[in-house]
């Protein structure tokens, strides 16, 4: 028995395996209230059975995880909890208004709040010009906000988006921006999955990088790129070609190598000419080199070794 | 260059088949299922396993003639002839037909046909000529199956030369001293020797089969004799139903389309499944048992207003009397809707994909139509595929459907029909929802 609490999502040692595999391998986690968390990872990583879990479509093996204090399953934790997922989850065969009217009405919605809920959500969307057109009949933008809408439909306080902005144009995404900001700043408690780093460092207060089924960072981004960087930048440097020893030339000089790119870091912009003469002496013909101050994704590539839409 | 692209596309086609293996056996299975089973049902239909025709003997006359008739009724292999009604624990000794209980029996559709042998038959059994003294024999029929009154109008000519050597032999001798003006005493000193003997026979005859005591057990070949007989028919069910078989076909065919309609209806399952909408539907606060509800009932509507279109057809294009069995209609179409959504959410839970849906719904569906009723009338089969029969919706509903439109009998006579759709119905649903736990949370 737990009671209510004010914690919006609440993970405790969550593990589940499928065969030999291990997707998510004891993972603990707290969502603060009105926040927005982003939640990055290579694919593989064990992203998509933790969303799973905290929608209560995968029953974890061992931990608990709740929702404002409740446990997933229950009634209550699905009022509270609105999931917009990566694929286009609506009728096509419907129209806009009738898809968000089928969704209300699933989370318990009618007469007039489930009106108003509709109203609201195609205004949020920008498609109340388009509330009688078939789904089939939009654009693959329109179809991600109504994705989206249709998750908000009944003003949940905790909301998990999947990658909502997959194959959508400039235009819709940044309606769906707008929207997240929208919802956050109207205390909202989001959790944001992506593999845009962009997106990750404009939305998110606080990242979590998941990697083998486990947390391996989880801060806000300044901690993190602190905390992986200290006060170094980055630099990258790009080889003509992919090169044998390019991992233990990068690991000599403390960096890491991907394809034909080293990536190493530096205190001072002076260290490059040192990397620039080692390289030369053994031999290395570079191509060019890039020095920027860390950032998400520069986070990302240190802890996994990967980018983060590879 | 074309040639090679042609190869190339065909390369893809089976690499593609051979790697979806359910649709690659059923590309192979399927055909050759279909093939047996059709095979099973029709292929074998030789003489001795031609079904046989259920007919009701009433004798009125309770004479040596007629009891020599009903022994040769009862040995011949066509018919399955009964005198009087099977004995159960609460009549071991059922009195034999009268021709009001067999005329009964034929309207609750126990038989298709009953023969009534007149009193006065053993005076007059045959006749060699039109406007003759004889006595005619009566068939009531049920013209809902049109085989049967004319396969023992048919036998009972057949039996007649059979079983009653001696009774012909006479009459031939009666006509001929009636024509001819007589014969010599010495000539009809042997005559009558003749026929004693030919009397002897057709006795024992009747004797063995009285002893046997059954229709089965009575079979024997015979030598054959000839004669003739007078034959009324006159059909007691339906004989004012302008068309005989359209009620039966509205009900096999809808019926069977009704389970395609179902299977594909509930595919929507998988379809939802694939888009995530049914990952959306369930983490709101819709449970499955909910949802496998309202698509029972969406398919259930759906049947029902498709059963409803079959028989308004029908009786605005074939004048079946539609609106006079309305209550019984409502019945029956609802139990068969109900039993068919129920048949097609579990085929939804049990496949994985759409292909799978379409090619395991079209064997089973095709399959119980075949056996059910639907592709050829149950009255044609052997026994033994009317009884796999009974394991189909099809049988189920075109009986119920026939008692309705045909043997115009009330809503409470449908007891058994509607029980085994309804009982079947909620069996399949709970399998159903036993199988769709796989969209539960894994």
């Amino acid at each position: 028995m737990c009671a209510v609490t004010s914690t919006p999502l609440f993970i405790d040692a969550v593990r589940k395996r499928f065969g030999a595999v291990t997707a998510v391998d004891g993972v603990s986690l707290e969502i603060l209230p009105g926040t927005c968390f982003g939640l990055l990872g290579p694919n593989g990583a064990g992203k998509s059975t933790l969303i799973r879990s905290i929608m209560g479509r995968v029953r974890p093996d061992s931990g608990s995880i709740r929702i404002f204090g409740h446990p997933v399953s229950s009634a209550a934790a699905r009022a509270d909890l609105g999931w917009v997922p990566q694929e286009l989850a609506v009728y096509p065969l419907l129209t806009c208004r009738e898809n968000l009217h089928a969704f209300g009405r699933y989370q318990g919605l009618r007469g007039e709040a489930l009106d108003n809920a509709i109203a609201w959500c195609l205004e949020r969307a920008a498609l109340a010009d388009r509330a009688r057109s078939l789904v089939k009949t939009l654009s693959g933008g329109m179809k991600r906000r109504l994705n989206m809408a249709a998750g908000l439909i009944h003003r949940p306080r905790l909301v998990v988006l999947d990658e909502p902005t997959v194959g959508v144009d400039p235009q819709s995404r940044n309606r769906i921006f707008e929207m997240v900001e929208a919802l956050r700043a109207k205390g909202t408690t989001i959790i944001y999955t992506t593999h845009y780093m962009e997106e990750a460092e404009r939305l998110c207060d606080t990242v979590g990088i998941i990697d083998h089924g486990q947390i391996i960072a989880l801060g806000s981004k300044e901690a993190l790129v602190a905390q992986a960087f200290g006060s170094r930048s980055s630099v990258t440097m790009h080889f003509d070609r992919h090169q044998a020893d390019l991992s233990a030339w990068a690991a000599a000089h403390s960096g890491t190598s991907q394809d034909s790119a080293v990536h190493c870091t530096v205190e001072k912009p002076s260290e490059i000419a040192a990397l620039l003469d080692a390289a030369s002496r053994d031999g290395l013909e570079i191509l060019d080199v890039t020095l920027q101050r860390p950032n998400l994704e520069s986070v990302f590539l240190h802890l996994t070794g990967r980018e983060l839409r590879s | 260059m074309m040639a090679r692209m042609i190869a190339t596309i065909v390369q893809t086609g089976f690499r593609s088949l051979r790697r979806d293996r359910v649709a690659f056996i059923l590309s192979f299975v399927l055909p050759v299922a279909f093939f047996t089973i059709f095979g099973f049902v029709f292929g074998n239909m030789r003489s001795s396993s031609m079904p046989r025709v259920s007919v009701l003997v009433v004798d009125e006359d309770k004479s040596s003639a007629s009891r020599a008739l009903i022994s040769g009724l009862l040995r011949e292999p066509s018919l399955d002839a009964a005198t009087h009604p099977k004995p159960t624990k609460g009549n071991p000794a059922p009195p034999d037909y009268t021709a009001t209980t067999a005329e009964a029996a034929v309207r609750k559709g126990e038989a298709p046909a009953a023969l009534i042998i007149p009193l006065g038959f053993s005076s007059h059994p045959i006749s060699f000529g039109p406007g003759s003294s004889r006595l005619a024999f009566q068939i009531l029929n049920d013209s809902s199956d049109p085989v049967a009154a004319q396969v023992l109008a048919g036998m009972l000519q057949k039996t007649v030369m059979m079983s009653l050597p001696a009774t012909m032999a006479t009459a031939g001798s009666q006509y001929f001293d009636q024509e001819i003006g007589g014969l010599t005493p010495q000539q009809r000193q042997q005559m009558d020797a003749g026929l004693a003997a030919l009397r002897r026979f057709q006795d024992q005859q009747s004797a063995n089969a009285a002893q046997t005591g059954s229709a089965a057990a009575a079979k024997s070949t015979t030598p054959d004799f000839s004669g003739f007989v007078s034959v009324n028919m006159r059909d007691v069910v339906g004989e004012k139903k302008r068309s005989p078989m359209i009620s039966y076909y509205a009900a096999a065919v809808g019926v069977m389309f009704l389970l395609f309609t179902a299977s594909g209806a509930s595919g929507s399952l998988l379809d939802e499944s694939d888009s995530g909408a049914l990952d959306r539907v369930l983490s709101a606060r819709v449970t499955m048992t909910t949802l496998l509800a309202g698509k029972l009932i969406y398919s259930m509507l759906l049947a029902f207003l498709q059963l409803t279109l079959m028989f308004l057809w029908a009786a605005g294009v074939f004048h079946l009397d539609l609106f006079t069995h309305l209550p019984g209609f409502i019945v029956m179409t609802a139990a068969t809707s109900f039993a068919v959504a129920a048949f097609g959410i579990l085929l939804a839970s049990v496949t994985r994909t759409r292909a799978q849906l379409a090619a395991f719904s079209t064997l089973i569906v095709l399959t119980m139509s075949a056996v059910g009723g639907s592709m050829f009338p149950r009255f044609l089969m052997p026994d033994a595929m009317k009884n796999v029969g009974l394991f189909t919706f099809n049988s189920w509903a075109i009986e119920g459907y026939t008692k309705v439109f045909w043997r115009d009998q009330p809503v409470r006579h449908l007891g058994p029909e509607v029980s085994v759709l309804l009982v079947s119905g909620f069996v399949l649903f709970l399998l159903a929802r036993w199988f769709a736990r796989r969209w539960e949370s894994a």
